[in-house]
């Protein structure tokens, strides 16, 4: 590995003077199940890594009303052993669990995974359908970015090379919501997305209809695939096997996937349609099951 | 930047727990500094990209790949590795638990399956065998297929405290 400083940042202020003065030559550290990867086989070098898990705001997980605040850093298994973020938000935790194995999950963290910004990332869908937005900050203070336009290619961000992400907020859900993320690989564990899918639906008040959906697919797509005209097709029809099954059609016509050595292009439309029935399936049963709560 | 302008990161930890103090590249990972500068060659590397978990050791409790460890980050935190498992002159039940069930063979992956496996059992005594497979998916073992393994560790499961009453008759 080339050889690099490291800087423990413990404020926003310190990690963001670092990446100032080092430009493009230096990058944040989270948990490290990326960059430590990828500086290791040389994929690009660097002169200073800053680990911003001591910066207080990145490494907070906090729920409230107004809904979850998850620290860029904070690694997978906090946000899925803590039984509130479990109970009120099933399909981030969805992803949490599915990322790496127990090893990997101590230390990976969403914002890593949105940072990296891989098409395979199983952890952004599921924070697109859920309305999530990216708090960064830079020289220039704090901005705000919705996840949905976070990525811009594979493995570029809207980040510029002096701001980090600070946290990623996820609004509270409104009442009757579901949401679930499934992912298809060819082991049981550890291995990457051939496809992904990420539903929400929200339900009327009859808990019958669907007043509103979110569909993003993972892997068939440089980034993140909002399926919006699948999602649209949902609005007002009743919550069915008929109903899901016409969008997922629509969702495989929105994907624009590619034939690499994980997968075909016929076979990752196919996922797209199978995944995206299961997983509003699943978003349904959970709306009803909390509308019943 | 070379490394000659680097200076080396100090790294005070506490390891199997004695407090140790320790200096190491700023670039070096967790293994390559339990390895090469502390000579605690217990610790094995695999892939070195976070696949096999061969060198997986505890951080703070929780089960890490060392190869995704930089040394520096280990700085104040609690570091366990095969070497700390064992007490004096014995073994640890896993540890005796594999012996008997030959859950080894060329004994690559075994540090850190053991590593491993001790974190989920003093978290979950009766995991179970299908969580001890889950917890067990990121070690990777080319010799045993896996089942040797897995019941090894569910002989070192604390047994299940006898359910008293409700002896089925058809039983
Ligand atoms: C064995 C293995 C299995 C894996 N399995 C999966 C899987 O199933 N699904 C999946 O999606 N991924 C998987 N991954 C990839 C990786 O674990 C995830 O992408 C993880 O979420 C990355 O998070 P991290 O905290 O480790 O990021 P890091 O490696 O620390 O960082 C990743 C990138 O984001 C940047 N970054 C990190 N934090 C910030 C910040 N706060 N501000 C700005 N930039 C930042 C870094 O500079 C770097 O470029 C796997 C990796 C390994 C090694
Ligand atoms: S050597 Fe670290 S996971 Fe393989
Ligand atoms: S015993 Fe050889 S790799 Fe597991």
């Amino acid at each position: 590995m080339h050889p690099f400083r490291y800087v423990a940042a413990s404020s926003i202020d310190e990690a963001v003077a670092v990446l100032r003065e080092h430009g493009a030559r230096a990058r944040c550290l989270a948990g490290g199940t990326d960059i430590l990867v990828q500086l290791r086989v040389g994929r690009y070098e660097l002169d200073a890594l800053v680990d911003v898990k001591g910066v207080p705001e990145v490494s907070a997980l906090r729920l409230d009303r107004a809904g979850l605040e998850i620290g860029a850093a904070v690694p997978c298994y906090r946000i899925y052993e803590d039984a509130k973020v479990h109970a009120a938000y099933p399909g981030i935790v969805d992803a949490a669990t599915l990322i790496g194995g127990i090893q990997i999950q101590s230390r990976a963290s969403l914002g890593g995974n949105l940072c990296n910004a891989a098409p395979s990332a199983d952890g952004i869908g599921p924070l697109i359908v859920h309305d999530a937005t990216v708090v960064v900050a830079g020289p220039k203070g704090t901005r705000t970015v919705p996840v949905e336009g976070f990525c811009t290619a594979p493995g570029r961000t809207v980040l510029d090379d002096d701001e980090l992400a600070v946290s990623v907020h996820v609004p509270r859900p409104p009442a009757r919501f579901g949401a679930a993320y499934e992912r298809f690989i060819p082991r049981n564990e550890m291995d990457i997305a051939v496809a992904g899918v990420a539903s929400a639906v929200v339900l009327d008040r009859s808990g019958k209809r669907i007043e509103s959906a979110r569909i993003a697919l993972a892997s068939v797509g440089p980034t993140p695939v909002v399926a919006a005209k699948a999602a649209a097709s949902l609005v007002g029809e009743l919550a069915s096997l008929d109903a899901f099954r016409a969008a997922a059609e629509i969702a495989a016509g929105e994907a624009s996937p590619i034939d690499d050595m994980r997968g075909t292009i016929d076979q990752r439309r196919d996922l797209v349609r199978v995944l995206t029935r299961r997983t509003l399936e699943l978003a349904a049963q959970r709306a009803a099951a909390g509308a019943a709560r | 930047m070379t490394q000659a302008q680097l200076s080396k990161a100090h790294v005070r930890c506490e390891l199997n727990g004695q407090s140790v103090e320790f200096l190491a590249d700023q670039h070096m990972s967790l293994l390559e500094a339990l390895r090469e500068v502390l000579d605690m060659t217990g610790t094995k590397e695999g892939c070195n990209d976070g696949n096999c978990g061969a060198c997986t050791v505890t951080m703070d409790g929780r089960i890490v790949d060392s190869c995704l460890v930089l040394a520096p980050e280990a700085d104040g935190r609690r570091v366990e590795t095969i070497e700390g498992m064992a007490p004096p002159g014995g073994l640890h039940p896993l540890q005796q638990a594999f012996l008997e069930e030959a859950a080894l063979q060329c004994g690559i992956c075994t540090p850190g399956f053991l590593v491993a496996a001790k974190a989920l059992l003093e978290r979950e005594p009766q995991a179970g065998e299908h969580r001890i497979r889950h917890w067990l998916a990121g070690n990777l073992c080319r010799c045993t297929g896996y089942d040797k393994i897995v019941r090894a560790v569910l002989r070192a499961e604390t047994p299940q405290p006898k359910p008293r009453a409700r002896r089925s008759r058809s039983a």
